[in-house]
């Protein structure tokens, strides 16, 4: 085969491999938009667009449950556990990532050990703590216990930012007598903001998308988050699942997640591979 | 503290104490300002923890939590003694070693694709970042409808390529369930495995790469001599953290197939008898060994793996 030939061969695999790879990642979520937007019987057929398009899911799914309570709950429970998190982890990544002492290196192993830890090895202790401070089916319970996956990873990102800071900043500050409370907040703060944005992103999705300790800590239809509230929409029969309301209330939680990912995507990446891999 | 390391050989023992000092009151600050983050992971974390592993060796049930009492590893005996519990084991270990394997291959593929010089690998990145972001339950609903037997779009597509005959109950057959679950998985998270895999590809410098050329490899030698030694640090970490995600995998089997125990994890074995059957003392025990589980594969992996972590600062 001629050269050039094999060349164009090539680069045509290529493309053919890129666009495998799209159809299979975009796919499944293009379709629950289609299912999402199909009423009646042409939910049940294989159109690739919709020949009717309605809204009707999405109006059933707000009258037959209360799905804007739902997300509010979901808005304020991970609101509240990132901010929470920045607020306990910038002081601790400042700390390990700028001062050397020991049992730096063992906490640093802790904090990744609690961050890989399975969830329900704390559900029944923390059941009877949630209990016991009267946070049960309450949304504070829900901010409390997601504490045990956003803070140690806030602190891991946080941690690796802080530490590529350069060190003339913080003698420059304690040379101009600066207490390590004022160097932090008026120094790191402000330069650590991309990185508080990314870890927060994160831990704001990690938070949004909890379901095992909001399925258990919660009660009533009015507490549950957004997740739990999808996995239990059920029809007028156990064998009746109505397809098309759960497609529309997947669409709806989705859609602000991956417009954050467009956005956000090269800071989220960013975090990703800080979080768990430094190459 | 270098200002002070070079005024040091004139005025030595005064110097020193100042650094010491200086030290001693960075390390107090270190603490002063761990506390607070240390103390609500003690309370979140530590504290259940040790609660829970109690509890494993008590008859508490979810009705009065409180009033309990010791009954020695009775709850571990009854473990032992329920096939469902071996079933979730066995569930458990075929889905992490199935899907994590399976994630690590397709994930090397579509990084060494991305990683070649193509145009629009922003977007391309982008869309690999949808399944990540997308919450497994909404993945494992939408895959639920996807795998319908009767309306499912993937049967649909199938019966018309001829590839099977009769409709499929890719979630209701319990010879089928497992593998469904394995399936979700991978597309959740490969693009995940396949981003962190690019991440590492992008840190090899071209060079390498041109130099092998000019030695004459052929691209499979460039890859099993070059490619794969030089990212197998941050390839193994990857697929270290992904294991320990399998491990404790819930969202997924719960929603597509409920308690099942053709399908049901070791988390889902717990919850179901800490809630469902209100048993906190078996919840307990089939948790605090999952735990065990998972320590010892962290451990397993980090050793066979020989993975490194980058704590020790630079």
């Amino acid at each position: 085969m001629p050269r050039p030939l094999r060349r164009a061969m090539g680069r045509l695999g290529l493309w053919l491999l890129v666009a495998v790879i799209v159809v299979y990642t975009v796919f499944p979520f293009y379709w629950a938009i289609v299912s999402s937007l199909k009423g009646g019987q042409a939910l049940f057929g294989t159109e690739l667009l919709p020949r009717d398009p309605q809204w009707s899911n999405y109006a059933e799914l707000f009258r037959q449950q209360p799905f804007g309570r739902n997300i509010l709950n979901s808005v304020f429970v991970a609101g509240s556990v990132v901010l929470v998190s920045l607020v306990l982890a910038s002081g601790a990544a400042y700390a390990l990532g700028r001062i050397r002492f020991r049992g730096r290196v063992p906490l640093l192993m802790v904090i990744l050990s609690v961050s890989m830890f399975p969830q329900v090895a704390v559900l029944s202790g923390m059941f009877e703590l949630i209990r016991w401070l009267g946070l049960y089916n309450n949304l504070l319970g829900l901010t409390l216990s997601y504490l045990i996956f956003t803070l140690p990873f806030t602190v891991w990102v946080l941690t690796t930012f802080m530490r590529e800071l350069p060190q003339e900043l913080e003698e420059a500050a304690m040379v101009d007598g600066a207490t390590p409370f004022v160097t932090i907040t008026r120094v790191f703060l402000p330069l650590m903001a991309p990185a508080m944005a990314t870890a927060g992103l994160l831990a704001f999705i990690a938070a949004w998308n909890e379901f095992l300790f909001a399925l258990t800590f919660t009660l009533t239809n009015e507490m549950r988050t957004v997740p739990v509230a999808i996995a239990l929409i059920s029809g007028a029969s156990a064998f009746e699942l109505p397809w098309g309301r759960i497609m529309a209330a997947s669409v709806i939680v989705t859609v602000p997640l991956i417009l954050l990912v467009l956005v956000f995507q090269r800071r989220i990446v960013e975090g990703l591979t800080a979080g768990a891999v430094k190459g | 503290m270098s200002a002070a390391a070079q005024a040091a050989p004139v005025a030595a023992p005064r110097a020193r104490n100042a650094i010491s000092g200086m030290q001693r009151r960075r390390r107090r600050t270190a603490w002063l300002f761990l506390s607070p983050m240390l103390l609500v992971l003690a309370l979140v974390a530590g504290w259940p923890l040790l609660r829970t592993v109690y509890f494993a060796f008590t008859d508490a049930t979810l009705f009065d939590i409180a009033f309990h009492e010791l009954v020695g590893a009775q709850n571990f005996a009854f473990l032992a003694s329920d096939p469902d519990w071996w079933a979730a084991v066995r569930n458990t270990l075929i889905f992490a070693t199935a899907s994590v394997a399976i994630e690590t291959l397709l994930g090397l593929v579509i990084a060494l694709t991305l990683n070649a010089r193509l145009r629009g690998r922003g977007p391309l990145r982008a869309a690999m970042l949808i399944p990540w972001a997308i919450p497994t339950v909404v993945s494992a609903q939408m895959w639920g409808w996807m795998l319908h037997d009767q309306y499912g779009v993937i049967n649909a597509v199938l019966l018309s390529l001829g590839v099977i005959a009769t409709p499929w109950a890719w979630v209701a057959d319990p010879s089928l369930a497992l593998w469904s679950v394995v399936a979700v998985d991978v597309w959740k998270t490969t693009p995940f495995m396949a981003l962190l895999i690019l991440a590492a590809l992008q840190l090899v410098p071209r060079d390498v790469y041109e130099a092998a050329r000019i030695d004459g490899l052929g691209p499979v030698g460039i890859f099993v001599r070059i490619t794969l030694p030089l990212i197998r640090p941050a390839l193994m970490v990857a697929v270290l953290f992904r294991a320990l995600d399998a491990l404790r995998v819930f969202d997924l089997m719960y929603v597509l197939t409920g308690n099942s125990p053709s399908t049901a994890s070791m988390s889902v074995y717990a919850r179901q008898q800490l809630v469902d059957f209100q048993d906190v003392g078996m919840g307990s025990a089939a948790a605090t060994f999952l735990a065990l589980v998972v320590a010892a594969s962290a451990a397993l992996i980090i050793v066979a793996g020989r993975v490194r972590f980058d704590t020790a600062g630079r």
